[in-house]
């Protein structure tokens, strides 16, 4: 078993998950997640307006656009964390909001109060919590997924540490293994690069690539617009409505970043 | 000494009030860590003033008192995500209106009933732990057992939940029934503890234990242990001052939590006042 080549381990598995007999060649097109006329308001200020793009596995996808575009709503609405005023995101032939099992969230660290009294170990086994069910404890299994998380970002060491005493980086080192432990085929992740170290932006890029390589949906929200770009594949370019989505040669041009940003950008040529 | 501690346990009402304050201690400390954790104390303080008309209308109706208070307090939570959700008041105004509303209609009403019901509004606003009947101590005894058990069931959900409610929302987990459930289980929490120390002085043994184990240790279930701890101590000294120099006892019960929370304050090894400055002067 652990001879065999990991993508073709996928191709076994991937044919053994996918349930419906669907005739269709290209198995990436069958598991995008189609987002389809998505609208979100909040009370009386229109946030999104009519999205609708394809999000492929296999891909490293990156949600750009200024402040105020939308890019954490966009998730919001996609996962149904927010009310949304018309449209759904579509996974596997139902809505996506319906299946939020398959879904690993990582919200923007500014959002999280890291005063809260629990060590990295406590917010790495949250990730279990869904997958253990009620009235259980968590199993021996959960316990190695979230040792071979915390390895994978370099955070075993500081497991019994109070989060509160952890830098930016190591915080969202944290939230990148409670991700991993979900074992989801679908991750997003809201501003995961604000505030870290070059050490946790090159792990947090590591991991991307590999969830990708693992045919998974990756989906960043980002706005920096420097030499970090040139590590997404596709990109969604948004001012509140869709200005591009596709590969990130045809996405990243000019006259599109005219469009989202407005007057003069500075931008990483890609 | 052993004596003088033994001798207050002769007597009847001594007992019954010392058991309700222990039980009451532990179990406030224990729920009321989710309070201080979600930064939600004015919530406790809402709760337990708004179950006042609950219990009057009760006592008019001859019903009983702690399903009254309770649905109360249930009503007043919803009344005031009712306004949350849809006005642009923010929560903690919500708050500050619905209970203080609330807070004045109990204490009308039970000042036009209490002659004929043979009430005191003072009994209900400080508590009257020396006056607990044996059905009291049991419906304390069974509303603090049920609590406690809900919160060990679902400790893991509402572990997730009260740190990172979207994330937990993102994972599947029902957010709004937690939620409600956690009202739930506040709103049981002040109801058990109306007779030890009366609406006004509960938030203190919600949130005086915990904020002080706080400051001592850094997980949650921990911070609910050593809160239970310091909350039973507290209830046990606090009525042994009031037995020993007639001090009333709610009153000596909150101030025995705060002189501990104020140790803590000044002496914790990693937060408090005292040891930091001296840690730097070395």
């Amino acid at each position: 078993m652990e001879t065999v080549p990991f993508n073709l381990k996928f191709r076994w598995s991937a044919q053994n998950a996918t349930t419906p007999i669907v005739k269709d060649t290209d198995k990436s097109i069958v598991q995008a997640i189609k987002i389809d006329h998505l609208g979100v308001s909040y009370r009386t200020q229109e946030a999104l307006r009519n999205i609708s793009c394809t999000i492929k596995p296999g891909r490293l996808t990156g949600i750009f656009g200024p402040n105020g575009a939308g890019k954490s709503t966009l998730i919001k609405a996609m996962l149904g964390l927010v009310p949304v005023t018309s449209g759904v995101a579509m996974y596997q032939g139902k809505p996506l909001m319906q299946q939020l099992e398959k879904v690993a969230y990582v919200p923007q660290r500014s959002q999280i109060d890291w005063t809260y009294p629990a060590t990295v170990w406590d917010v790495v086994m949250m990730g279990r919590v869904k997958k253990t069910g009620w009235l259980r404890n968590f199993s021996t299994v959960s316990r190695q997924v979230a040792k071979s998380a915390l390895q994978r970002v370099g955070m075993m060491e500081l497991s019994d540490r109070p989060i509160g005493e952890l830098s930016g980086g190591q915080q969202q080192r944290v939230f990148l293994a409670r991700a991993l432990t979900q074992e989801a085929e679908i991750f997003c992740f809201d501003e995961p690069l604000v505030g870290i170290d070059q050490k946790t932006q090159s792990v947090v890029f590591d991991v991307f690539h590999e969830l990708a390589k693992e045919n998974k949906i990756v989906l960043v929200v980002n706005h920096d617009l420097g030499e970090s770009i040139t590590h997404f594949d596709d990109l969604i370019l948004l001012n509140r409505e869709l200005i591009a989505a596709g590969p990130r040669q045809q996405v990243f041009t000019e006259e599109n970043l005219q469009l989202a940003y407005g007057g003069k950008v500075m931008y990483f040529s890609a | 000494m052993l004596e003088t501690l033994i001798e207050p346990l002769q007597y009847g009402f001594m007992q019954r009030s010392l058991i309700i304050a222990v039980l009451v201690g532990l179990l406030c400390a224990v729920v009321g860590s989710y309070l201080m954790v979600q930064r939600l104390a004015l919530l406790g303080d809402a709760i337990s003033h708004s179950v006042l008309p609950g219990l009057a209308i009760a006592f008019l109706i001859g019903g009983n008192i702690f399903v009254g208070a309770f649905i109360a307090g249930v009503v007043s939570t919803m009344v005031i995500t009712w306004i949350r959700t849809y006005s642009p008041i923010k929560e903690d105004a919500a708050m500050g209106i619905v209970f203080s509303a609330f807070f004045a209609l109990g204490v009308t009403l039970i000042t036009v009933i209490q002659k004929d019901n043979k009430i005191d509004l003072n009994h209900f606003l400080f508590g009257n732990i020396l006056g607990v009947s044996i059905d009291e101590v049991r419906d304390t005894a069974i509303i603090a057992a049920i609590v406690l058990v809900v919160v060990f069931l679902i400790y893991k959900e509402l572990l997730f939940y009260t740190f990172d409610p979207v994330g937990a929302q993102a994972a599947g987990l029902p957010v709004n029934r937690l939620n409600f459930g956690l009202m739930l289980l506040i709103a049981l929490t002040i109801v058990a503890s109306m007779k030890a120390v009366g609406v006004i002085l509960v938030l203190s043994l919600l949130i005086t234990p915990g904020a002080t184990a706080y400051l001592l240790v850094k997980r949650l279930h921990k911070v609910m242990i050593l809160g239970a701890v310091i909350g039973v101590i507290s209830s046990i000294s606090g009525m042994y001052l009031s037995y020993f120099y007639n001090f009333p006892s709610g009153p000596a019960i909150v101030l025995v939590a705060s002189v501990i929370f104020f140790l803590a304050f000044l002496f914790s090894p990693r937060h408090g006042v005292l040891s930091t400055m001296l840690s730097k002067g070395r």
